[in-house]
């Protein structure tokens, strides 16, 4: 009895550690962004929300975020478009090849950042490509790509298999079998990954820093730009921001396309 | 020309399904070696057989699933051996039912008729037919996965049949159910038959339910077919050793001599002496002829301890199975081997328990003699 609920603290304990380290950080960036004066101070020596006017007003800020939301829906886009047609390829076919194919595709999970935006730089230079949005929204697809595919690979071998006979055995046609039934199957799977890869091409940010020029920099570059020069709660406040931001499109994802399911992360 | 004589054996009376000789190779394995089988209009025909022994195989190639390494299918005089399985006309019910999930029941039962481009208020109409039918009434518009096992399985039968296929196939669609709902979906499936008149074709590896159900079973092993015939014939005169131990419980005797001596039949078994026919058996029997017999645990008597007579062995009780209503025995004898006797309720087990020896007397009116190759 004893060493059970001894081994219940233990857990316990655990748990809370765990969650402290991983939302600590956040929760003080959080915490710094309401401090009414001009320094990041933690604790916050008050309450105010002035920095969060200030960072919505910022014109490098607005200028950063449409430039983010410009990249984001094109590399988001593409990336479906490409990924979904590799999911396709690698869920239909055994080729020579497919190994490699799924490596190289899963190669952003392993490759730092750091490197994928340097190369997309030095090649950039040697085609006379300039740092802008071709360069930005090539470099976010690249790092999204894995992503797209694996939720429209995750949602295509979610199909039985079964369902497609049954269609062509009540006299559906291959073309009909593939728009009345497989489609509708994976679209949640298509928005998931969609949704996915704009979360994460709006808060990339180290190749970014390489791929962006300062006309074309996105919402988490002009960040780092504006707190190399000044130290106020500003940017904590857009971080907030974001957070909230992109916390509110997952909910709402989950609650409409069931995102948890489509991503394979429910197992039912 | 004779080509087509051979195609249509039966058409005239009435045939919907040939199949003739039909064989599917998987690289170097065997999935259907060389099967022929007519199957009669309106018939409900299964097929039967361990796992593995080609059943699926084989209505997927009615279905149009898989294509055959040779061999050719006719449904209703039309060769459909190459025929996409969108052409085909052929209803069937999936293991898992296969049940689209972004549709509704509704629209799941319609997708057939809609497929057939018939007017909406003719689909409304047949869809309505199918759901009274299937007793789906107030289930048109749920989710198929808010659905139970038992009206899954009736949306998949709605589905197939209100598209009024020259076919239905079912392919162990009652394994996915537990037993109640098993014996309730066989009879439901039998009434089916009955109102549709529907060919139908049946898999299972129950021979229970094959049994129950069937106009005819197909008994299957290894691809190939051991035995096509009607269930009473099937259990009373399997046609080999593979099908006498599939259906039912079945003792084999040792291989043994026909003898024909004074207008008394018997058979000899070496080491244990004549056992006598009470008649001549009508298949099987010659005099000289090495046969092995086999024997129903139902006609295999337990007998009191010194009483004699003619058939009754003596061996040591080995084990009791109870199973409810009845018992079975199983007994060693020697010069025979194990032997099971099958006894209404319980008194057995006490009467002759486990290490007692026992006398049994063979019923060999019942016997099935078969030769000793197979
Ligand atoms: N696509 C395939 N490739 C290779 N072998 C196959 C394939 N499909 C079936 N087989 C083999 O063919 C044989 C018959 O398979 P089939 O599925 O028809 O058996 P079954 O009688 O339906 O068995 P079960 O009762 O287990 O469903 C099996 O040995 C199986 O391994
Ligand atoms: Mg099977």
């Amino acid at each position: 009895m004893r060493s059970q609920k001894i081994g219940t603290v233990a857990f316990w304990s655990l748990v809370v550690a765990l969650l402290t380290y991983m939302t600590l950080p956040t929760i003080v960036v959080l915490m710094t962004s309401v401090n009414p004066t001009e320094i990041l101070a933690f604790p916050p020596q008050g309450v105010s929300f002035d920095w969060y006017v200030k960072a919505v007003t910022y014109p490098d800020f607005r200028i950063a975020f449409k430039n983010g939301l410009i990249v984001t829906a094109c590399a988001s886009t593409l990336a479906l478009i490409v990924g979904s047609a590799f999911a396709w390829l690698i869920h239909h076919y055994d080729f020579r090849g497919r190994g490699l194919l799924e490596g190289v595709l899963w190669s952003p999970l392993i490759i730092p950042h750091f490197t994928l935006g340097f190369g997309f730089l030095l090649l950039g230079g040697a085609f006379g490509v300039q740092q802008g949005y071709v360069m930005i929204v090539l470099a976010h697809m690249v790092l999204v790509m894995p992503f797209v595919t694996r939720a429209v690979h995750v949602s295509l071998a979610n199909i039985d298999p079964a369902l497609a006979r049954a269609a062509a055995n009540l006299g559906a046609s291959p073309f009909q079998v593939l728009t009345r039934i497989t489609l509708p199957l994976v679209v949640p799977g298509m928005a998931g990954g969609w949704l996915i890869a704009a979360v994460l091409s709006l808060t990339e940010f180290t190749a970014s820093l390489y791929v962006t020029g300062s006309r074309t920099q996105t919402l988490p570059v002009a960040m780092y730009n504006y707190i190399r020069e000044y130290a106020d709660p500003t940017v904590s406040a857009i971080s907030a921001l974001l957070i909230i931001a992109t916390t509110l499109i997952m909910l709402v994802a989950d609650r409409t396309i069931g995102l948890r399911r489509v991503l394979a992360i429910d197992t039912h | 020309m004779t080509e087509t004589a051979i195609i249509h054996p039966s058409k005239e009376a009435g045939s919907a399904v040939d199949i003739v000789r039909v064989r599917k190779d998987f690289g170097s394995a065997v999935g259907v070696a060389d099967v022929s089988l007519t199957i009669r209009n309106g018939e409900f025909v299964t097929l039967l057989g361990p796992s593995g022994c080609g059943k699926s195989t084989l209505l997927g190639m009615i279905a149009g699933f898989v294509t055959p390494t040779a061999g050719k299918i006719v449904v209703d005089g039309a060769d459909i051996t190459d025929l996409e399985p969108y052409r085909r006309d052929i209803g069937m019910v999936f293991q898992s039912y296969a049940l689209f999930p972004h549709m509704n029941v509704h629209d799941n039962i319609a997708f057939g008729l809609r497929m057939r481009k018939l007017p909406a208020a003719q689909v409304e109409k047949e869809v309505a037919r199918a759901i009274a039918m299937m007793k789906l009434e107030g289930f048109e518009a749920r989710r198929v996965r808010q659905l139970s096992g038992g009206q899954q399985q009736r949306v998949a039968l709605a589905r197939a049949i209100v598209i009024r296929p020259k076919v239905l196939l079912l392919d162990e669609p009652l394994s996915a159910l537990d037993k109640n709902l098993r014996a309730q979906m066989q009879v439901e499936l039998s009434e089916l038959h009955r109102k549709t008149g529907l060919t139908t074709i049946f898999v299972t590896h129950d021979q229970g339910e094959a049994l129950s159900l069937s106009d005819r079973i197909v008994v299957m092993n290894k691809g190939a077919v051991q035995q096509v015939a009607a269930p009473i014939e099937l259990y009373r005169q399997p046609a080999n050793g593979f099908v006498a131990s599939f259906i039912g419980e079945i003792n084999a005797l040792p291989p043994g001599r026909c003898e024909l001596k004074d207008g008394t039949a018997s058979l000899v078994l070496p080491g244990v002496g004549p056992l006598v026919f009470p008649t001549a058996p009508a298949t099987g029997f010659a005099p000289g002829r090495q046969v092995r017999a086999f024997l129903r645990p139902e006609h295999v008597r337990p007998v009191l301890a010194g009483e004699a007579g003619p058939n009754v062995v003596t061996g040591k009780v080995e084990a009791h199975i109870y199973q409810g209503s009845h018992t079975i025995t199983r007994v060693v004898v020697e010069g025979i081997g194990l032997v099971e006797t099958r006894v209404t309720g319980a008194e057995i087990v006490a009467s002759a328990p486990v290490g007692a020896s026992l006398g049994l007397a063979f019923d060999l009116s019942e016997a099935v003699l078969l030769d000793t190759a197979d």
